[in-house]
């Protein structure tokens, strides 16, 4: 039975919050507007095993734009890859849950990120070896709209479409915002989706915030065309909470005191 | 024999046995002699372009999927291009891959001061987990690489591409510590890469003269032999050490540390100091960061 994926963003969104909270501060704008594919994938499209973490043949996800990992760690407990308790020691000295993905410290974790343009690569190279082995598997990796002004995203794109990859589905988190502001004012990527359809990519653009449209785009994108596939996730940056959302570029990391927390969860409650 | 030939022909033989072995390049398979391999292993030979970042990135993923990546290029785009990417994708992340930077020092030649490493060592040192293999020649090479391949930890493997005279002898087995050369009293002389070569034809020239060093090639320039090294200069007490690459950061402080805190003497440093690299044969470029064999004579008689 198909599980209810708003339920499911929703609890994950809660667990998100009380994960960052629990150490007062972090990186909470990022986290949420990424939630809900998240939850398409873990809930729905992915094939995995909470219980056998490294099946061999499983799917795999780079979360390129490593500061993410307070949602993933919310969404692995969720799935029961650890005890939801864990995610109350987040950024604690001696956690297995640090404010960047680490794969040799979390379980569930694919790869270790956090110094942005480097997960696609790995991604890329996870593809190949897919390939290599024959194991059926798809390899999915999410990046940042601040981090495509990585070169190396450039060059990890170049390559994925050469080598024609169409086991790799890539998503970017267009939230429009990164640390130093608006990315239109920073640097300006200029039009995604044009730039990676001239890469090679099959290039779909949604509202990143739906896990449902995300899931049928996910399904959609499984396919073997001999060409990557980017899905652009037209999100906001804090996604659920007002509170978040309107801190615009500052809840890029920003505290979470209880009684911020408190209203937070009852904001996400009375949906 | 050229380096990049026996690179080549080693990979050739370590792929047939190994499938999870693969070979990643950056534009450079023909000068670095891995052109070859593409032929035969077709899906286990990557060219990423001129994308040396994206290259190493690769590299992890493939080794987080259990593959055994050798990723090949010029030393700076080896190391200095790609520091970040080797610290946290391959060392931080745990993801042991094999780096080989080619044409390592004064051996990039006529590439010049663009191509010309010298800061390598340095780099690649401090970085925690990460080998340091400098090859003294291409029987040596031959000999390593096949243990180096399997190492649980991140390598990076300093080479010429093309000939060097030959320090060892046919049969010559490498393990990953240091070798005595030459054995001797007077002092202890303790080399890197090509400058084995050249402390050996130091130690030639100092036998006319009656004195008798005793000549170490670390091979490893991290983790360092500290033992063989120890034993060598407690014995003579006098130490000059060669390296193909900036004293800061290199062999040299490395030596010097081990020393301070370990049995304390004087050390005189062979390589380059502070300099950038420029055009030049080797032999040029030997004398014009004094590395020459009469170099090292001199260090030793001001010892």
């Amino acid at each position: 039975m198909s599980e209810n994926l708003k339920c499911a963003a929703k609890e994950i969104r809660k667990l998100t919050i009380n994960c960052i909270s629990s150490i007062g501060a972090g990186h909470i704008g990022g986290s949420m507007s990424i939630v809900d594919v998240l939850t398409a994938l873990y809930c729905s499209e992915m094939n995995i095993d909470p219980q056998d973490p490294k099946k061999e043949g499983r799917d795999r996800l780079v979360v390129s734009k490593g500061h993410a990992g307070p949602a993933v760690y919310a969404t692995l407990a969720y799935k029961g890859y650890f005890d939801k308790d864990e995610l109350m020691t987040l950024n604690r000295y001696g956690t297995n849950l640090p404010s960047h993905c680490d794969m040799n410290k979390t379980i569930g974790v694919d790869m270790t990120t956090g110094s942005l343009g480097q997960g696609i690569s790995c991604a890329v190279g996870m593809a190949l070896a897919s390939k290599i082995k024959q194991d059926n598997a798809t390899i999915y990796c999410i990046i940042g709209d601040g981090e495509s002004q990585e070169g190396q995203v450039w060059e990890a794109a170049m390559f994925a479409s050469h080598k024609k990859l169409d086991n790799l589905i890539l998503f970017l988190d267009k939230n429009n915002l990164q640390l130093d502001g608006y990315t239109k004012d920073v640097a300006d990527c200029g039009n995604d989706a044009l730039k990676w359809i001239a890469n090679g990519f099959e290039v779909y653009s949604i509202n990143g915030n739906d896990p449902y449209l995300c899931k049928e785009t996910i399904k959609k994108a499984k396919v073997s065309n001999g060409k990557p596939h980017m899905i652009i996730l037209n999100t906001v940056k804090g996604s659920g909470v007002k509170y978040f959302e309107d801190a615009k570029e500052n809840s890029h990391s920003m505290p979470i005191n209880e009684e911020i927390r408190v209203k937070s969860i009852a904001e996400l409650d009375g949906e | 024999m050229e380096f990049r030939k026996i690179l080549c022909s080693v990979l050739d033989k370590l792929m047939e046995q190994d499938e999870r072995i693969c070979v990643l390049d950056a534009d450079l398979s023909k000068p670095n002699g891995t052109a070859k391999l593409y032929e035969k292993y077709p899906k286990r030979t990557f060219n990423a372009g001129i994308a040396e970042a994206n290259m190493i990135g690769v590299a992890a993923g493939l080794k987080a999927y259990g593959m055994i990546p050798v990723v090949v290029t010029f030393t700076p785009f080896a190391t200095r291009r790609v520091y970040d990417q080797i610290a946290v994708s391959v060392a931080y992340a745990k993801l042991p891959i094999i780096i080989i930077g080619t044409d390592p020092g004064i051996t990039a030649e006529l590439n010049g001061g663009t191509h010309m490493s010298f800061e390598d060592v340095a780099l690649m040192r401090a970085i925690p987990t990460m080998k340091i293999y400098d090859a003294v020649d291409p029987r040596q090479l031959e000999s390593a690489l096949p243990k180096l391949i399997y190492s649980e930890q991140p390598v990076y493997i300093r080479m010429p591409r093309k000939e060097r005279p030959d320090v060892f002898d046919e049969g010559y087995i490498f393990e990953e510590k240091a070798d005595i050369v030459k054995e001797g009293t007077d002092a202890s002389i303790i080399a890197t890469g090509t400058m084995v070569y050249e402390a050996m034809e130091a130690a030639k020239q100092l036998e006319l003269e009656n004195i008798n060093v005793e000549v170490i090639s670390v091979n490893m320039i991290k983790p360092l032999d500290e033992k063989t090294i120890l034993d060598s200069v407690k014995k003579t007490n006098k130490v000059v050490v060669c390296e193909n690459n900036n004293l800061i950061g290199g062999l040299y402080e490395a030596i010097c540390r081990l020393l301070i805190e370990n049995h304390p003497v004087k050390v005189e440093g062979i390589g380059v100091k502070d300099q950038f690299g420029q055009v030049g044969k080797y032999s040029d470029l030997l004398k014009a960061y004094n590395m020459t064999p009469k170099d090292i004579v001199e260090a030793i008689k001001k010892q």
